[in-house]
């Protein structure tokens, strides 16, 4: 038997709820979720072979220069991009917002993102998300933050990266950290494990099962700063196992085509010649902002506990 | 017989958790991306995904005619799974085009979206047999109107879940989630 696949399948031994969210984010995987805020935008996501869309407010790009308290996508919109599209629908709702998320449950949305990008209701707790029927994704910036948020319940984790500024640098510097913490942690010692868990601040079983699997527990996807075909190859080829992308799609020069160019290199991200083809005749992509010089207080990644 | 070679179609979706489970029953499955590699496969796994996507991709480089063609023409068995069952279905209304390889109608999203989702035990009456086995049920796609060609597998409740025309193969659940390979073991040998 292959070597690569001895560990177990994810989510055996969890409950079947828990196995049938992993489960969809695992039907997920090798995808691109778009981020989307009109039925319009949601059917041109589908039409470039988008796996799922993502329902919100306004797209990072947009909350970074405008400013306010950016909130869950109103219900009427949630509710128009469902009956335009039936690929899975997603929202985010705000960290430790627990009401949006029961809204978002009511509506039937696929996914919900506790996302870091809306503004936070609660600047010391996320929402307890094992109680929801519906599952949820979370970003995370180390194994620690990826670990106490599979804590609470959630099934997919994705990378904050610095999201609507168009560069890929934090996606793949959150990428490399947690692959780097997990394989550190598969070469200690069990006896090490506890004060591990204890520096992470991560809970003390999930550390021994990475520790034993070498792999996250949940699907692990790459967000934030993703804007081009070859963005979403390097992050795939960093071992992202799908990708989401917000101001990336509809702040290109032609949506339509950046889309399908990114569903096309994220499926062949291993294949040069590809990705070549994939990145020929696409126009502009979204215009940038180096997200290593942004001030403090101008930083999404920083928010969640 | 000529050897077995087994791949998993590997665009989009459950990929690993099928190569997981051929690698267990002892084949080394190839990861098909390209019409190239289509030549030496004898038994195809189309995975659960999102059947849009799927078609999508599978048109870029002509897999879309290229993989029921050569079904058609008797050299490779299919089985498919949730997404990649649709695929094989019959020509229907709805997005995406199907390939018409098992006769019957496949209805997307037939049990409502994710809070829908769920596992429950399945009865085998044929095929593999395998008494019950468990249905993990994602979004699954639903058996609509089916022909006298089409052989049931396996139900649940009253209604088909599993069928078989001459060597295509469609779940609407995932066994390969399950960690169960007697689907996979039985799909390897027709």
């Amino acid at each position: 038997m292959n070597d690569q696949f001895s560990t177990p399948m994810r989510g055996i031994g969890s409950t079947e709820e828990f196995r049938t969210k992993v489960g969809l984010a695992e039907m997920l995987r090798g995808g691109v979720i778009m981020d989307v805020t009109t039925a319009e935008q949601a059917r041109i996501a589908q039409q470039a072979g988008a796996v799922a869309v993502m329902a919100l407010e306004r797209v990072p790009s947009d909350i970074r220069k405008d400013g306010g308290v950016a909130r869950m996508s109103p219900v009427d919109k949630v509710r128009e991009i469902q009956q335009t599209v039936d690929i899975p629908v997603m929202a985010k709702a705000r960290i430790g917002h627990f009401i949006e998320g029961e809204i978002l449950q009511a509506l039937e949305v696929d996914f919900i993102d506790e996302s870091e990008v809306l503004t936070p209701a609660d600047h010391a707790h996320h929402i307890e998300k094992s109680r929801f029927k519906v599952p949820f994704v979370c970003g995370a910036t180390n194994l620690g933050e990826a670990l106490r948020r599979i804590g609470e319940g959630a099934a997919m984790l994705r990378t904050k990266g610095e999201a609507g500024t168009g560069d890929v640098t934090e996606a793949v510097r959150h990428l490399r950290l947690i692959r780097g913490q997990i394989r550190s942690l598969t070469q200690a010692d069990p006896e090490e494990w506890m004060s591990i868990a204890k520096e992470l601040g991560a809970p003390y079983t999930l550390v021994c099962q990475v520790a034993k699997e070498g792999r996250l527990p949940v699907p692990n996807f790459a967000a934030g700063g993703i804007a081009t075909p070859a963005d979403a190859a390097l992050v795939m080829r960093l071992g992202a196992e799908a990708i989401f992308v917000g101001s990336g799609i509809f702040k290109a020069e032609d949506p339509l085509l950046t889309a399908k160019a990114i569903v096309h290199a994220t499926a062949h991200f291993d294949d040069a010649v590809q990705l070549a083809e994939a990145s020929s005749g696409l126009g502009a992509a979204m215009a940038g902002i180096d997200a290593t010089r942004l001030p403090e207080d101008e930083r999404l990644q920083v928010r969640g506990w | 017989m000529a050897a077995i070679c087994a791949g998993v179609l590997a665009l989009q979706g459950s990929v690993e958790p099928h190569l997981r489970a051929l690698s267990r029953c002892g084949v080394d499955p190839v990861e098909l991306r390209r019409p190239d590699q289509l030549d030496q496969i004898t038994h195809l796994v189309l995975p659960g995904g999102e059947s849009t996507t799927l078609h999508h991709l599978l048109k870029l480089h002509s897999l879309s005619s290229q993989i029921p063609q050569r079904v058609a023409t008797g050299q490779m068995a299919l089985l498919g799974t949730c997404a990649g069952a649709i695929l094989m279905g019959r020509e229907c209304q709805e997005s995406p085009p199907r390939w018409n390889l098992i006769d019957v109608e496949f209805q997307r999203n037939g049990f409502g979206r994710q809070v829908h989702s769920f596992i429950e035990p399945i009865e085998w009456i044929a095929g593999p047999d395998l008494g019950t086995s468990e249905g993990i049920f994602i979004r699954a796609p639903r058996i609509g109107l089916s022909s006298p060609a089409v052989e049931v597998l396996a139900t649940l409740g009253s209604e088909a879940v599993a069928v078989r025309q001459d060597r295509c193969v469609a779940c609407t659940f995932h066994p390969e989630l399950t960690g169960d390979d007697r689907i996979h073991q039985w799909f390897l040998r027709l």
